[in-house]
């Protein structure tokens, strides 16, 4: 592997972690957020018993 | 942590250890990155945060389905068609995608059962093996065949029973607790992979070239990726003309009318340079040895006989030679890279847009958003990036790495990676985990691809859940089983993938953005991602999504259809009477799927007329499920 493809490697996989590390530090940091955050898969459709 | 776990399990999906790796070393490996990342920050994150934003408001105005979100948001008549789009998608992709998932189970249990082991360790023994399992020799072998079921069918039958217990028991009570077991499951077992992958050193001493580094290299060097493309130009146009890649084979009938002509280009792409090269087939009862004059290639054939057209190999390296940055001046990178993130982030699927409609009004959708698309990233650049091909690399030729096994994500993750588990130390297990962890990943998926059409059902038609449910279950049943018995070289799957899973996901997020940033207006959906948000959205995203993401949308899609679409209708009147059958039927039954939501979508909004719910055009007066009051 050339310099080149070390530096697109560890920025590339460096962005990310980056993105989801701040992501997850805000989640947990700010008060509340936890109750206020969805996914589609915890989402409530309220259709269960139909 | 639930509800961390869920976020995760959402945006986890095949297309992170699958079709990114391949897509990515095809693409010109670490220059793909470019325009991957940029299509993340344009395309990805402002079509997911819409599509959060969209939900919630068509929620909170009383419609869960996506004809009924867009009926709120853009009141016009026309408008609920589009949001039928939305059905299709999901329920398209579910069709063929519950067939991949069983695969994955099916291996999975191979590799526990020492089923796999058996199989010699070459890339040819586990080409057969998969032609095998998935019956491409031709149609209906899965079916057809004696001595019982087929394994895949088998295990059909079992993830689509598992599909469809977790579905039909609703969200709360099955998928979520689900996902707290699977999602730690599948992020141990990638990261016992990642970890084995990596601390290979030189696996086999006779061939010190395949070692760690060089497998990362092969992921991440940056190059310029080279197309070829291939038509015929003149003489009596053959079903047997096959191009792949540098070369093509051209099959001449027996009954060919002598002597003849045949002439075929080849066009050699890559960055601001393109190469032609001309290659004539003089067909005659006295076949001769070939040779070349002026940059032609003649070459002489008997009728049937079999050609094959090879592209000079100076031409590549010409091509490489130069600069690294016009790499970036090929609009197919750009495509691939576009197309990467819609897939995998799943915007355009019309899943977030539904399950957003069932929030609270205060509900974040910013931070949300972000985060299981960074969670998704994280997992596909770090998890998948670093393990499918390295590993491929590591244990197989180059020759075995060929442009078509990179393209596709079916022969890079069953036919590759099997091989590769075959002369890795403890390779059984290493499969079983890595198949097991595929099969995870993809349920994840697939779990969520129904709630659209079921949440339309029952508020298009009153109907409950498990009547919904039970409907929907013999539609995807009757799609399924098309796919499968269509087994011939997986025709039937491709022609859903590309015309469902490709061309529909390009225009239905073309259709939102344009709906959000320029009919509902971006004042209005400033206001309403902003509320309840977690975060602050920098100002520069409302831009970007008014005026970059649908121009640069629209962009990519006419270049799209311009570069693929004729390519397309070409290798369908290449294809054989039998194969063309196949692709016209699958697009038959693609129209019928559009012209049945379309009809229901229809009968739906005139039930909606009839209780009030869309009367007049304001939308504040349409009859508010009270947001507040939602749980």
């Amino acid at each position: 592997m050339n310099v080149y493809g070390w530096v697109f490697m560890l920025a590339s996989c460096g962005f990310v972690i980056s993105l989801t590390v701040f992501c997850y530090w805000r989640v947990l940091r700010t008060p509340g957020t936890l109750e206020h955050m969805h996914a589609p898969l915890d989402i409530d459709t309220h259709d269960a018993d139909t | 942590m639930g509800v961390i776990l869920a976020v995760a399990g959402s945006a986890v999906g095949l297309g992170n250890f699958l079709r990114f790796p391949g897509q990515a070393a095809m693409n010109g490996g670490g220059i793909f990155m470019i325009p991957y990342f940029i299509s993340l920050v344009l395309l990805g994150i402002p079509i997911c945060w819409m599509e959060w934003t969209m939900g919630r408001y068509g929620g909170s105005r009383g419609f869960n389905s996506a004809p009924g979100i867009f009926s709120v948001m853009w009141r016009n008549p026309v408008s609920k068609y589009f949001g039928a789009l939305a059905l299709i998608v999901p329920v398209g992709i579910y069709m063929y995608y519950v067939y991949i998932e069983a695969w994955c189970l099916a291996y999975a249990w191979d590799y526990l059962t020492g089923a796999m082991v058996r199989l010699p360790a070459d890339v040819e023994a586990y080409k057969d093996h998969f032609a095998g399992f998935v019956g491409t020799g031709y149609n209906g072998f899965l079916l057809r065949s004696t001595g019982g079921l087929q394994e895949s069918v088998l295990f059909l039958i079992i993830v689509f029973v598992i599909n469809f217990v977790f579905i039909y028991r609703g969200l709360t009570r099955g998928i979520e607790l689900f996902c707290k077991f699977a999602m730690p499951v599948l992020m141990l077992f990638a990261g016992i992979v990642l970890v084995r992958v990596l601390t290979l050193g030189t696996p086999d001493p006779a061939r010190p070239e395949a070692n760690v580094v060089n497998a990362l290299g092969f992921m991440w060097t940056p190059t310029i990726p080279i197309r070829h493309g291939w038509k015929q130009t003149a003489g009596p146009e053959l079903e047997g003309f096959r191009p792949a890649g540098e070369s093509a084979e051209v099959e001449i009938p027996d009954s060919f009318p002598i002597p003849q002509e045949l002439v075929f280009e080849s066009m050699t792409r890559g960055g601001l340079k393109s190469v032609r090269e001309v290659f004539r087939v003089r067909v005659s009862a006295d076949g001769a040895a070939g040779e070349t004059e002026d940059g032609v290639t003649i070459i002489s054939a008997r009728p049937g006989q079999t050609v094959r057209l090879s592209v000079d190999p100076a031409t590549p390296a010409s091509i490489r030679a130069q600069p690294l940055w016009a790499g970036l001046a090929d609009p197919q990178l750009w495509l691939a890279a576009a197309g990467q993130i819609f897939f995998t982030l799943s915007v355009g699927f019309g899943i977030i847009l539904n399950y957003a409609s069932y929030l609270r009004r205060n509900d974040d959708v910013v931070l949300s958003g972000l985060t299981a698309s960074s969670t998704n990233e994280f997992c596909e650049v770090c998890l998948g990036g670093l393990i499918t091909i390295p590993a491929a690399f590591l244990f197989l030729t180059a020759a075995d790495l060929t442009p078509a096994v990179l393209q596709s994500g079916f022969k890079l993750g069953f036919v590759a990676l099997p091989a590769v588990f075959a002369r890795m130390p403890a390779g059984s297990l290493f499969g079983a985990v890595w198949f097991f962890m595929l099969f995870v990943a993809a349920i994840t998926s697939s779990l969520s691809m129904l709630q659209p059409a079921i949440a339309f059902l029952e508020e298009g038609f009153g109907m409950g859940r498990r009547l919904s449910v039970t409907c929907l279950g013999m539609l995807t049943a009757i799609g399924s089983l098309l796919v499968v018995y269509f087994s011939k070289d997986l025709i039937a799957l491709s022609v859903m993938d590309f015309w469902i899973g490709t061309v529909c996901i390009f225009l239905l997020a073309m259709v939102q953005s344009i709906v959000v940033g320029w009919l509902f207006g971006i004042e209005r959906v400033k206001e309403e991602c902003r509320r309840g948000a977690a975060m602050r959205v920098p100002d520069v995203v409302w831009f970007v999504m008014k005026y970059v993401t649908p121009t640069y949308l629209l962009i990519v899609f006419v270049c799209w259809c311009y570069n693929n679409i004729p390519a397309e209708i070409a290798g369908i009147r290449a294809m054989r009477a039998e194969d063309r059958g196949t692709v016209l039927l699958m697009l038959a039954f693609i129209g019928v799927l559009l012209v049945f939501f379309s009809l229901l979508v229809n009968l739906a909004a005139a039930r909606w007329r009839a209780q009030g719910r869309l009367a007049g055009a304001d939308a504040s007066r349409a009859p508010l499920a009270d947001p507040e009051a939602r749980p």
